[in-house]
């Protein structure tokens, strides 16, 4: 397998060229320019279509527009851009429309700080847009995840016909790093998952029960209640069937870290430092933030475990509410947290450990 | 000789028709579709030209013309 | 005996449409259809549906169509159509759409030169949510959150889109129309049906502006609403081409 050096950023639109995706619309923002800026070179070259939006609002509704044309489609942007994004996000769940989103996120709130943070989390977990929709939520910790959920993404937002986020942090969007990129899907492949989107709004033949129809609402409220009806029950499918979570050093930890992200990579070198000095230490990571792992939580052994502590890159701490969900009250969770734009430091990671060892 | 067909149902009493037909065939009918709307009828069918403004001026496509 | 003017395809045979009694909404909706299947190409067609009054097109209409957030259709459009160029897209957005809040998606779309058609219904008025004030409010004219009327000083004037979209270099073809007279209404099938072979033929965008009524937000039955369409709100929109590179 070949190896290439490659940004976060960059290596996230290679991989959503690599499964297909052949419309990007986006606005400039930091640190998540180079997602845009390389596609609008890389998608000509495939017979793909770049837009820069007039705003993060038309952005997404271009993406909503190509996707419902069956067209494999990304959009991606930082927190404040997201917010705004929000109202396409929410017409997309609500009508069904597979497309994938980058948030490669910053410190907030507000305009906040153009520096790495993980303070979208409840934005991205629970409550993406108007309505109490769901969406798959994949949290990267290094390129190579990256890479690999997001060109993940397109087969699972396909599956569902459901927007998927990659909820990545601005470390890992601006790191270099080397990675493995997937094999491109070829044009036959990418014309053919097309073709295969029946419901798509390209013009069908005059037949009221067959036309092209993308409805992000009805007149009618059993209609509305049915589709949400539906859509909940494939949000319980995923707890069901689509978590992943790495457990690390877990089965004998007395003190298990719970993070994500870039969070959870420092978490991870802090774990080797103390069982260097055989200190029993452990990380839960979630992999998908949503369906959040609680199972993995919750079945820890709490005579074994002691303390829990969450780690994240946000002030107030917002994964926390989950994590004291899994944990029901069994063990004292502790928190340490940075934000604003301030990178999680090792050392601040081990001084809280300390305290609980 | 031209003739036109009004579809009640589709009728909403607007009476476009009835100002734009330049024959005064038309006219608001006194009996009530199941919208509850008086639908326009056809008062002077011998008068048609088969000019089809009715038809034209119609927003609900209630009028169907033939010649 | 042949039928010489009969109920179009684009529209569903056993339904009734949402609007008013006298609402031009329905006309332009007919109209749209009956190019469309003069051209043949429903099949290929794709509607862009604004938000508001606009929306009650879905159920009435016999093809493919999308809804788009409020004021977005421009933008939804420009993502159909790049990433679908063989159908025919069109937006149908009503003023409050087009003109306030999608004022920036509808300009940059325009100046873009996408190649879209837009059918941009103008009567004055947000229709839907109750009769309150649109960026095309004639002054004086009475709405639910100007109740003393459109006061210049206040709420500026009444946004002429075409003239507009004129300032702009690639916009191909800017008519305004009117449904008030067969006449008038047998000029906007016709520009309508310009718009959408300007699009055939890849020329760029176009927009179809139809000054329509409200005869429920104006408060006027449908020939009184004639009146007022006639003599206030085609005095302050006058028709004709504004532009034409077709
Ligand atoms: S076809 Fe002409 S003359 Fe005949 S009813 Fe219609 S408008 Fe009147
Ligand atoms: S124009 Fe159409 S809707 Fe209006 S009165 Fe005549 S038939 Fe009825
Ligand atoms: S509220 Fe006004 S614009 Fe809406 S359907 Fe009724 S008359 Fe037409």
């Amino acid at each position: 397998m070949k190896r290439v050096f490659m940004k976060g950023c960059e290596a996230i639109a290679e991989a959503a060229v690599r499964a297909g995706c052949r419309f990007f619309a986006g606005y400039p923002i930091t640190p998540q320019n180079e997602i845009p800026e390389y596609f609008s070179r890389r998608l000509p070259e495939v017979g793909g279509v770049f837009i820069q939006g007039e705003s993060e609002v038309a952005s997404i509704s271009m993406v909503y527009g190509a996707a419902s044309a069956g067209t494999r489609s990304m959009t991606s942007s930082s927190s404040p851009g997201i917010s705004l994004k929000s109202e396409g996000i929410s017409y997309c769940a609500a009508a069904r429309i597979p497309m994938v989103y980058a948030n490669i996120s910053r410190g907030g709130p507000g305009v906040g700080s153009i520096q790495p943070a993980q303070m979208d989390y409840m934005q991205a977990t629970k409550a993406s847009g108007n309505g109490g929709f769901k969406m798959m939520v994949l949290a990267p910790s290094t390129v190579q995840e990256a890479v690999d959920m997001t060109f993940a993404a397109f087969d699972y937002a396909d599956r569902d016909r459901n927007p998927v986020l990659i909820l990545c942090d601005g470390v890992i969007g601006t790191m270099m790093e080397p990675v493995v990129l997937p094999e491109m899907k070829s044009d036959e492949e990418v014309a053919a998952i097309k073709n295969s989107k029946k419901w798509a709004a390209i013009g069908h033949k005059v037949d009221y029960a067959n036309r092209g129809w993308i409805q992000p609402g009805n007149w009618s409220t059993a209609i509305m209640q049915q589709g949400n009806e539906e859509a909940a029950v494939m949000y319980e499918n995923w707890q069901k069937n689509d978590v992943q979570v790495e457990h690390y050093q877990v089965e004998d930890a007395e003190l298990v870290m719970v993070a994500y992200g870039i969070s959870a990579r420092i978490a991870k070198t802090v774990v080797d430092k103390y069982r260097a000095d055989g200190k029993k230490v452990g990380l839960i990571r979630p992999i998908t933030v949503y369906p959040f792992p609680y199972k993995a939580i919750e079945n820890l052994n709490y005579n074994q475990v002691k303390a829990i502590l969450d780690v994240e890159m946000s002030i107030p701490a917002q994964m926390l509410e989950d994590v004291s969900l899994a944990v029901k009250g069994r063990c004292p969770i502790e928190t340490c947290l940075c934000s604003g734009g301030n990178l999680m430091k090792k050392e601040q990671v081990m001084d809280a450990v300390a305290k609980l060892i | 000789m031209p003739k036109v067909e009004i579809r009640s149902e589709s009728c909403k009493s607007c009476g476009y028709c009835v100002k734009f037909c330049p024959k005064q065939v038309l006219a608001i009918g006194d009996k009530v579709n199941s919208k509850g709307y008086e639908y326009a009828k056809v008062a002077k069918p011998e008068a048609c030209i088969g000019c089809k403004m009715c038809g034209v001026i119609c927003p609900d496509a209630a009028i169907e013309v033939y010649k | 005996m042949e039928k010489i003017y009969a109920r179009t395809k684009g529209i569903r045979p056993d339904v009734v449409s949402g609007f008013c009694p006298g609402c031009m909404h329905s006309t332009v909706i007919k109209l749209i259809g009956e190019v469309l299947e003069e051209m043949n190409i429903i099949d290929k067609t794709v509607a862009v549906l604004g938000i508001g009054c606009c929306g009650l097109k879905m159920e009435y209409m016999s093809y493919d169509n999308i809804t788009s957030p409020h004021g977005r259709a421009c933008a939804v459009a420009t993502g159909i159509k790049r990433s679908n160029p063989d159908s025919l897209v069109y937006t149908y957005q009503g003023d409050g759409d087009f003109a306030s809040i999608g004022l920036a998606e509808s300009v940059s779309a325009a100046n873009r030169g996408e190649n879209i058609s837009v059918i941009f219904i103008n009567n004055g008025i947000y229709g839907m949510t109750g009769g309150q004030l649109a960026p095309t409010t004639l002054l004086g004219m009475k709405a639910s959150t100007a109740p003393k009327g459109r006061i210049a000083e206040e709420h500026g004037y009444p946004m002429h889109m075409c003239e507009i979209l004129n300032q702009l270099t690639a916009p191909c073809y800017l008519e305004r129309t009117s449904c008030n007279t067969p006449q008038n209404t047998l000029k906007t099938r016709k520009a309508i049906k310009k718009a959408f072979q300007n699009q055939l033929d890849g020329k760029g965008f176009s927009m179809v502006e139809v000054v329509t009524n409200c005869p429920t937000n104006w408060g006027l039955d449908p020939l009184k609403s004639l009146e007022f369409l006639n003599e206030k709100m085609l005095t302050e929109y006058p028709l004709g081409v504004i532009r034409d590179n077709g």
